[in-house]
């Protein structure tokens, strides 16, 4: 007997221990509920993350565009009918940009702020033509919003004067290596020939084949911006608050800002729709391991009710008699969830073995939080003690005359 | 006069609700003073269990007086009557009831663990002492379901003494044992009672027994029909004689 170990707990740890077979069988399938409740937790996160890493891999959290112009009708009064003709929307500048970009970069939610002119052009390269959209932007700030630098299949990322970084599928309509030569021209009719410096895969065929990335200036001439540009990318620290953020920008700037949220609005539901099912079953995997625990613990009053008399008997109080018994409950379960975030844990190293990539790659990163650990193993000793309300009840309230004669 | 260690007046138990009621224990009177060694015979049927349950704490009267070692019971809700009996009375009873999990010496301090929440060493050397006295100091570690049943009741007394209660409580204490081994039991209850002055009310079929108790009170039909000072069995008074030795 541990001498800092109260009553209650020595009770509760030695008929869990005399119950050998019973206690032990519990243990392990609370193990199982709890193993898959933390392997599909860490799946779905993995899964979830590497998704949304992938869908960002070439979009920023925000974009900031000019407001829409909008047509107002010179003449308005009574016995007037208007009809007004929604105004087409050009290119436009952003005003102000340079201070509103200053302005970004102190607020403490956002990475980094990269301003770019982009806006639509025909990159011409012998017979072939391609509809293209045309980036101007900064390396260095456009890196830490969508890392370009970082998806380069081949050549370097240079866009100074003259040059240009295409995207691999774009390279292969025209035919263009790295080093050849291009000729953009912009709506406006301002064309330029550029010399292809680096070729880029950002893992989406549409990105790949329209984006074309140029210096700030040179995009600035192309699309006749001049000193202007189209759009501001923003990253953010916290992808979560990309819509919160966004409306705050909107508000402030009256610009328009859109967060990757609302652009992927099926996406982001697709996600939230997984989220939901999963907690769903998750919900039901605990309710399921907590009527197994309750049961075992039911049986076990019945079974013990002799030894719950002789206690009584003896001065244990109704109370003593419910603690012995809610503990029981909230060791097994903390057992449970100990085994089973191992077992969870094996679960993983063996996904992480047979799912990869072709190339021999895992197909996604994934592994075992201990956060998730510890919450697993709180979540399932509050579990083991809820089911065991109901035994514990019984077992306090059982006539010590009744139990004793037994 | 000290206070008895009990005392009963008009006890009265009756079972099932208005139509079906029927009254077990028709209004009892008894006086147990301190040091007594007292059997209760009686028919089965005659409500000797219920009376012990009373006694016992362990159920309450439909009416009259219960007081244990000084202590007016009917006023007390569950968790005092259950202190109470933890600590004034000890319990033995017929299938001796060791809890298995736990070992000889751990069984003994179970009253003393339950009543101080946490485990000293002062409770096991009292248990040590405990199973010394009933001549099992060498199985103190043992496992209370590997001792013979002698064994186990002889457990089960030490235990009953753990908290020095006033008065023990036994239920057939000797039922389940062969001959030698109950006289082995009874002769330890004789010598607890002659040595530590503790009381005893024992509930026994076996006239034999009875007949080596100081006082022998029957029972037949939920009334007290007999209630006497058995001179042959300690050659002397008990009743005055313990109440000579308390004070």
């Amino acid at each position: 007997m541990k001498s800092w170990m109260p009553f209650e707990w020595i009770a509760a740890l030695r008929f869990l221990q005399e119950g050998r077979m019973q206690s032990l069988l519990i243990i392990v399938g609370v193990g199982v509920g709890v193993a898959v409740i933390v392997f599909m937790s860490a799946l779905l996160s993995g899964l979830q993350a590497n998704l949304v890493r992938r869908t960002l891999s070439s979009q920023a959290h925000i974009v900031l565009l000019p407001a829409e112009e909008v047509a107002r009708p010179q003449v308005a009064g009574e016995g007037a009918l208007n009809r007004v003709q929604k105004q087409a929307q050009r290119l436009r500048s952003i005003d102000q940009w340079q201070q509103l970009r200053a302005r970004l970069e102190g607020w403490p939610e956002i990475a980094a702020v990269s301003p770019v002119a982009s806006g639509p052009a025909f990159a011409v390269r012998g017979d072939a033509s391609k509809a293209v959209t045309l980036l101007g932007i900064d390396p260095g700030r456009y890196n830490r919003v969508v890392d370009l630098a970082g998806r380069l299949a081949a050549g370097e990322l240079r866009v100074g004067a003259g040059e240009t970084v295409i995207g691999i599928e774009l390279a292969k309509d025209l035919g263009a290596e790295v080093g050849d030569k291009l000729r953009l021209t912009g709506a406006e009719g301002q064309a330029e020939t550029l010399t292809v410096t680096g070729l880029f895969d950002l893992g989406n065929k549409g990105v790949n084949a329209r984006n074309v990335y140029v210096g700030l200036r040179t995009g600035q001439t192309l699309l006749d911006l001049v000193g202007g540009v189209s759009n501001i990318d923003l990253a953010l620290h916290d992808l979560d608050e990309a819509e919160d953020v966004a409306q705050r920008i909107a508000a402030e700037s009256g610009l328009i800002a859109d967060s990757w949220i609302r652009t992927n609005a099926q996406f982001v539901t697709a996600l939230t729709s997984q989220r939901v099912s999963s907690d769903v079953i998750r919900f039901f995997i605990a309710l399921s391991v907590s009527f197994g625990i309750a049961s075992v613990l039911v049986v076990s009053v019945v079974q013990r009710s002799k030894e719950i008399g002789i206690l009584r008997a003896m001065g244990a109080t109704q109370a003593q008699m419910r603690r012995i018994f809610l503990l029981q409950g909230g060791i097994v379960g903390f057992l449970g969830s100990l085994l089973g975030s191992a077992l969870a844990w094996s679960f993983l190293m063996l996904w992480r073995m047979l799912a990869r990539n072709p190339d021999g790659t895992p197909l996604f990163d994934i592994g075992v939080e201990p956060a998730l650990v510890a919450i697993a193993a709180g979540g399932a000793s509050v579990v083991g003690i809820l089911a065991a309300l109901l035994p514990a009840r019984r077992a306090a309230g059982l006539d010590p005359v009744v139990a004793i004669r037994g | 006069m000290a206070d008895p260690v009990l005392h009963l007046e008009g006890l009265r138990k009756r079972y099932g609700s208005a139509d079906t009621e029927y009254e077990v224990l028709h209004g009892i009177d008894l006086r147990l003073e301190r040091g007594e060694f007292a059997a209760l015979i009686g028919p089965s049927g005659s409500g000797k269990s219920t009376l012990l349950n009373l006694i016992g704490l362990l159920d309450r009267p439909s009416a009259g007086r219960l007081v244990i070692d000084g202590a007016e019971t009917a006023t007390l809700d569950d968790t005092a009557l259950t202190r109470l009996r933890g600590e004034r009375i000890g319990f033995v009873f017929q299938h001796h009831h060791l809890i298995p999990a736990f070992t000889a010496e751990e069984n003994v301090a179970m009253p003393l663990l339950i009543a101080r929440g946490r485990p000293d060493a002062a409770m096991f050397e009292r248990a040590g002492e405990l199973l010394g006295r009933v001549g099992l100091a060498d199985r103190r570690r043992q496992l209370a379901n590997r001792l013979s049943g002698g064994q186990q009741q002889r457990v089960a007394i030490a235990r009953a003494l753990a908290m020095s209660p006033a008065l023990v409580l036994a239920d057939e204490p000797t039922g389940n044992l062969d001959t030698h081994s109950a006289d082995e039991v009874f002769a330890l209850l004789r010598e607890v009672n002659r040595q530590l002055g503790t009381s005893f009310l024992i509930v026994t079929h076996d006239p034999r027994l009875a007949h080596r108790c100081d006082r022998i009170i029957e029972l037949v039909d939920g009334r007290i029909v007999s209630d006497r000072a058995n001179e042959v069995a300690a050659g002397r008074s008990p009743v005055q004689g313990s109440a000579e030795e308390t004070e």
